[in-house]
């Protein structure tokens, strides 16, 4: 079967800052993801993660390879890949509803329906009542959330977050957590989530990749074998508990790497 | 905002802090004694009889000065002249030099083109080409009015790309992934989030606008107050010059205060909390 998105060869080197040597950031990573795959991305800081996102999202350029979405080559970004940031990304300029109404207004959608959709995402992220906030009268946390229903709102086939619960208490992020997989398992997207958590990682995923410290790469790719629907108490089952254990070694040697370097 | 506990005890030493606010009353009874004090050092060395009358007169000379002038020499003309000139000027160079200036700033090729030579042609001062501008277009308004044009337009172009140019990353980024097209972004990122910027950077060089009408004003006018200040010059009426000045420094005022408020209204979301 055709993946839904097929990342062939990738590399990426950013030219060296005052006459260092250049950075070698991705190394020839090589990746198939099925339609409505939930892959997590797991790895050291630095070594890579959000640069890869980027090229799957058309912000960068890779410097060899290539990305194909439903096999035609990515040329750029676009509406069908969303991507939430890892920082505040919010317009500044426009309240809660329309940052989460700016997607749809590109598509040409009705003001009427449109109200009805940015509606439907504030309640899904508990901001209701901050509809008429700006980005500047919110709490990181509540950024974040925006920045999140303002992705899902323009219903993209592809779904890239980077870190977006990382700002988030432990109590919300679990809630979200939880909205995330919901509103996966109800969807077909596919998506691609960075986490620095290992926990979330095998929570949420239907594929864990870990990665190498700089250059990266693809050191391990773990499928999750646990149903779903899921709820947080997964998180004591024994087979959970058990990739937990496995994927900790893993980032462990990589992160020790990271830092002896 | 949350400061530390320990701080909010000595209350008395926050002016001490660096950026920290102080009281509205305590603002305004020192923005206040700066005038106060301005009067009594003028009023201590006119009335006191330290300086020669010709070259500083008293407050009370110049108030008298200041309505004969009204009543006499018709000064109202004069001001609506010079402030007509500054503002048709500056807004046709706002209008010019901000759309430029978005241009700029966006388009990597017209930066190429255009930056340069602007940057070149801004440090020409503008008071030097009164006499070319005297030879092709005459002593008339459009004259002063070009002075008043050419003088702000390219500040306004150079400020406005810098403005432009450093709008967030993420902003633009986001907006593709959210389907926009390089227009759209122009047109529903780019300009939303410099349009606070520009209008400050219109405050600033407005206030630069009243400098040069006055110079073009000394130059071949027959209306304005900068005419007036070069006719009581010429007989030595040290008063009306220095109300004339005077004048130009409310007039200044005023129309920054009133940019200054129109432009805290328009964007709740630059400002406070
Ligand atoms: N624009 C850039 N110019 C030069 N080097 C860059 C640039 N962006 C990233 N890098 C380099 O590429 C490497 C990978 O960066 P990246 O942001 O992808 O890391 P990351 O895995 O997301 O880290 P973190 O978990 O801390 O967010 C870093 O070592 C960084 O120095
Ligand atoms: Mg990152």
């Amino acid at each position: 079967m055709q993946p839904k998105l097929e990342i062939r060869n990738v590399s990426k080197r950013f030219p060296g800052v005052k006459k260092k040597p250049d950075v070698l950031a991705l190394d020839t990573v090589d990746l198939h993801i099925a339609t409505n795959e939930f892959i997590t991305v797991l790895g050291p800081s630095g070594c890579g993660k959000s640069t890869l996102l980027r090229i799957i999202a058309g912000l960068e350029e890779q410097s060899t390879g290539s990305v194909y979405l439903d096999g035609e080559e990515i040329d750029g970004p676009s509406a069908d890949r969303g991507m939430v940031f890892q920082a505040y990304s919010l317009f500044p300029w426009l309240n809660v509803a329309e940052n989460i109404e700016f997607g749809l207004k590109n598509k040409r959608i009705g003001a009427r329906e449109r109200k009805e959709i940015a509606a439907q995402y504030i309640d899904l992220v508990g901001l209701r009542g901050f509809e008429n906030h700006y980005a500047k009268q919110l709490s990181g946390g509540m950024q974040q959330r925006v920045a999140i229903a303002r992705a899902l709102a323009n219903d993209p086939e592809v779904l890239l977050l980077d870190e977006p619960f990382g700002a988030l208490d432990n109590q919300t992020r679990t809630l979200m957590q939880e909205q995330l997989l919901e509103i996966w398992e109800k969807t077909n997207k596919t998506i691609v989530f960075i986490t620095h958590d290992v926990e979330e990682s095998i929570y949420l995923a239907s594929r864990v990749l870990v990665m190498t410290s700089r250059p990266g790469k693809i050191k391990a790719d773990i499928p999750i074998e646990l149903e779903h629907p899921r709820s947080y108490q997964i998180k004591v089952d024994p087979r959970f508990l058990q990739y937990k254990e496995r994927l900790t070694e893993l980032i462990r040697e990589e992160s020790l790497k990271a830092i002896q370097e | 905002m949350n400061r530390p506990a320990m701080r909010r005890k000595s209350k008395r030493r926050r002016w001490l802090e660096p950026q920290s606010s102080i009281s509205p009353r305590l603002y305004l009874a020192l923005t206040l004694s700066s005038f106060a004090l301005l009067l009594a050092v003028w009023s201590l060395l006119t009335y006191g009889g330290i300086v020669d009358k010709l070259f500083l007169p008293s407050p009370s000379k110049i108030v008298e000065s200041g309505i004969t002038l009204f009543t006499e020499f018709d000064f109202i003309q004069d001001i609506l002249a010079t402030v007509y000139r500054v503002l048709v000027g500056f807004v046709l160079a706002f209008l010019a030099g901000s759309a430029l200036g978005v241009l700029i700033g966006t388009y990597k090729a017209l930066e190429a083109f255009f930056e340069p030579m602007i940057s070149f042609v801004r440090y020409m001062p503008v008071s030097a080409f009164i006499p070319l501008f005297i030879l092709w277009i005459g002593v008339g308004d459009v004259e002063k009015i070009s002075v008043i044009f050419f003088g702000s337009l390219f500040s306004i172009v150079l400020m406005t790309a810098v403005e432009v140019g450093g709008v967030r990353r993420e902003l633009l980024e986001a907006s593709y992934t959210l389907g926009s097209s390089p227009l759209g972004v122009l047109r529903s990122v780019i300009l939303p989030a410099s349009l606070p910027g520009m209008m400050e950077i219109a405050r600033l060089v407005l206030g630069w606008a009243w400098t040069y009408i006055i110079v073009a004003e000394l130059v071949a006018a027959s209306t304005g107050i900068g005419h007036v200040i070069i006719e009581s010059q010429r007989m030595l009426r040290t008063s009306n010059i220095i109300y004339g000045i005077l004048t130009i420094g409310v007039l200044g005022l005023i129309t920054d205060l009133i940019l200054k408020r129109a432009i805290r209204g328009m964007f709740p979301w630059n400002y406070g909390r």
